[in-house]
């Protein structure tokens, strides 16, 4: 049994912290944000008990989503053990009393920041992912009157012009995480800062994807099975990470793979940053 | 001029505006034919460079149209016309060249980046096509091509100039407004800038409309000439018909003013 029964909840607190109003309202912007893909869509963000940057937007999200028989997942870079994703699953734990879990399989609502898990998603679960930044044309144009104009427009050749940089300087396009994405054909999307590794998970998934973005109040959703394109020319199409190497745990040649350096003469290993992954393989008889 | 056509490129009909109590525009009428290269000249102040903007979209004029008949024959009015057209038309059969090459220069990109922008906004997708395109443009506006991956930040004032005159041209527009194209610069790079605009516009037959104080500069480039006063036209003609034998009190105060070295 991976699932945790909730621990006590704390009295005087509404269910999953925010007030019923307040989820009412974020409930309300996911409706508009599934109901046009990718579109971001502007809602009153709330003061959360932990700082802008660390996922306010994201729990915001997930508040409103969850229900008392959900099973809670939380990861951050993949892992179900860094800080970040420890104090999201007990604050839910606490405020929500749900059940909470590290398998991606046994989840119903997965909250992310930074990865999409290697286990294929299924349809009924709901992702919930992290944003810092929403709009992808905010290093063309600073003014938001004029980006939402271009998203009006669709008026988005001026996001090439990032990607010719990248080929005219390094030689291929380097843009590695939060790889702009055209969503339903439609409206230009930033996928919060996952690897472009996992860009190609975001396309036709049965699962439906919502992203949070707290401190610029902004709300969008992948319902299931939209189309997601990510950008490229046609001479220099899109292409995900390769590694030489496979995980030193679980002999995975098909994951995310984190370097890590284990001592001062040069020594480095690759394992899986899907942690839940790694140790369910692992499980299943998998060695290096 | 190289091309005869039936019919005017931009009819511009009765353009008026106004800024709380002052005017503008009053009432400014022009045709502008295919290939044919039209200065505007005045003082400053007299509503040139509105005159340019109202053309452009940048600024809603009060009364008053602006027609642009595309190559396909159909005629829109760019004071009416819907946001997206008007957009597409900015970046396809229309080009603006700035006084200052920083507004119209992306500086935070490559100079092929800048040229290629336009190409991309129309829907180009092929890398390897949009960076031969550039490397043509800048050789035609004399850049060498080697410095195709630099900042235009690290350009001269007169390179600047030109790789925006080379980032407008490269959609092969029919209409270019030009203000002050050679304000800024010594004159010594003014004149090879006014060579590399006349050859251009000979080479490609675009029309231009040209705002500039600068007689000098309207007497080597234009056929034809506005001259405006306080917001109105007070005298129109051949350039040289306007300059030799000006008929208009202001135009002779303006004519007569030029340095004569």
């Amino acid at each position: 049994m991976t699932v945790t029964p909730p621990s006590e909840t704390l009295a005087g607190y509404s269910f999953a912290y925010l007030d019923e109003q307040t989820k009412r309202m974020i409930r309300r912007a996911l409706l508009k944000a599934v109901a046009i893909p990718g579109y971001q869509v502007p809602f009153a963000s709330r003061e959360m008990p932990l700082p802008y940057g660390w996922g306010t937007g994201g729990i915001q999200v997930t508040a409103a989503v969850i229900g008392r028989d959900d099973v809670l997942k939380v990861i951050d870079q993949g892992s179900d053990d860094t800080t970040n994703a420890v104090s999201i699953r007990k604050f839910f734990a606490r405020t929500a009393g749900v059940r909470t879990t590290d398998r991606t399989t046994e989840a119903t609502v997965i909250q992310t920041r930074h990865r999409v898990p290697e286990t294929k998603l299924q349809a009924g679960q709901i992702m919930v992912y992290q944003v810092p930044i929403p709009e992808p044309l905010r290093w063309l144009e600073a003014r938001e009157t004029e980006t939402r104009k271009m998203h009006a427009l669709a008026d988005y050749g001026g996001m090439y012009v990032k990607l010719y940089e990248d080929i005219a300087h390094a030689g291929r396009i380097t843009t590695a995480y939060d790889y702009p994405v055209m969503v339903n054909h439609r409206y230009l999307m930033r996928p919060s800062p996952i690897p472009r590794f996992d860009n190609p998970k975001l396309d036709r998934s049965p699962a439906l994807q919502l992203f949070g973005a707290g401190r610029e109040k902004r709300i969008y959703a992948l319902p299931p099975y939209t189309p997601v394109k990510s950008l490229d020319f046609a001479d220099h199409p899109f292409s995900i990470e390769r590694w030489d190497e496979r995980c030193a745990i679980c002999g995975a040649g098909d994951s995310f793979l984190d370097e890590i350096v284990t001592d001062d003469r040069g020594g480095r290993r690759f394992v899986c940053s899907d942690t839940d992954y790694c140790s369910g393989r692992v499980a299943a008889g998998h060695r290096a | 001029m190289s091309r005869i056509a039936a019919l005017p490129l931009l009819e511009v009909e009765g353009l008026t505006k106004r800024f709380g109590a002052r005017i503008a525009l009053r009432d400014v009428s022009f045709e502008l034919w295919p290939g044919e290269v039209l200065a505007i000249v005045g003082e400053s102040g007299s509503g040139k460079t509105t005159l340019l903007n109202a053309i452009a979209g940048r600024v809603a004029p009060d009364a008053g149209r602006v027609l642009y008949r595309a190559l396909d024959g159909a005629v829109a009015d760019l004071v009416t016309l819907s946001e997206a057209e008007r957009r597409r038309l900015l970046r396809t059969d229309l080009g603006l060249v700035h006084q200052n090459p920083r507004d119209g220069l992306r500086l935070a990109v490559s100079a092929g980046a800048n040229i290629g922008e336009r190409l991309m906004a129309a829907g180009a997708r092929h890398y390897g096509a949009i960076r031969a395109r550039a490397l043509d443009w800048l050789a035609r506006v004399e850049i060498d091509p080697a410095r195709i991956d630099d900042m235009p930040a690290t350009f001269s004032g007169g390179m600047q100039q030109r790789l925006q005159i080379a980032r407008n041209l490269v959609s092969d527009p029919r209409v270019v407004l030009m203000d002050e194209p050679t304000g800024g610069l010594d004159v010594s790079v003014q004149a090879r800038l006014l060579d590399l605009l006349r050859d251009l516009v000979a080479e490609i037959g675009v029309a231009v409309v040209l705002v500039t104080h600068d007689l000098g500069v309207a007497r080597l480039l234009a056929h034809r000439l506005l001259v405006m006063q306080q917001g109105r036209v007070i005298e129109s003609g051949l350039t040289d018909q306007v300059l030799d034998d000006p008929q208009h009190a202001y135009t002779q105060l303006l004519v007569s003013s030029v340095l004569q070295l």
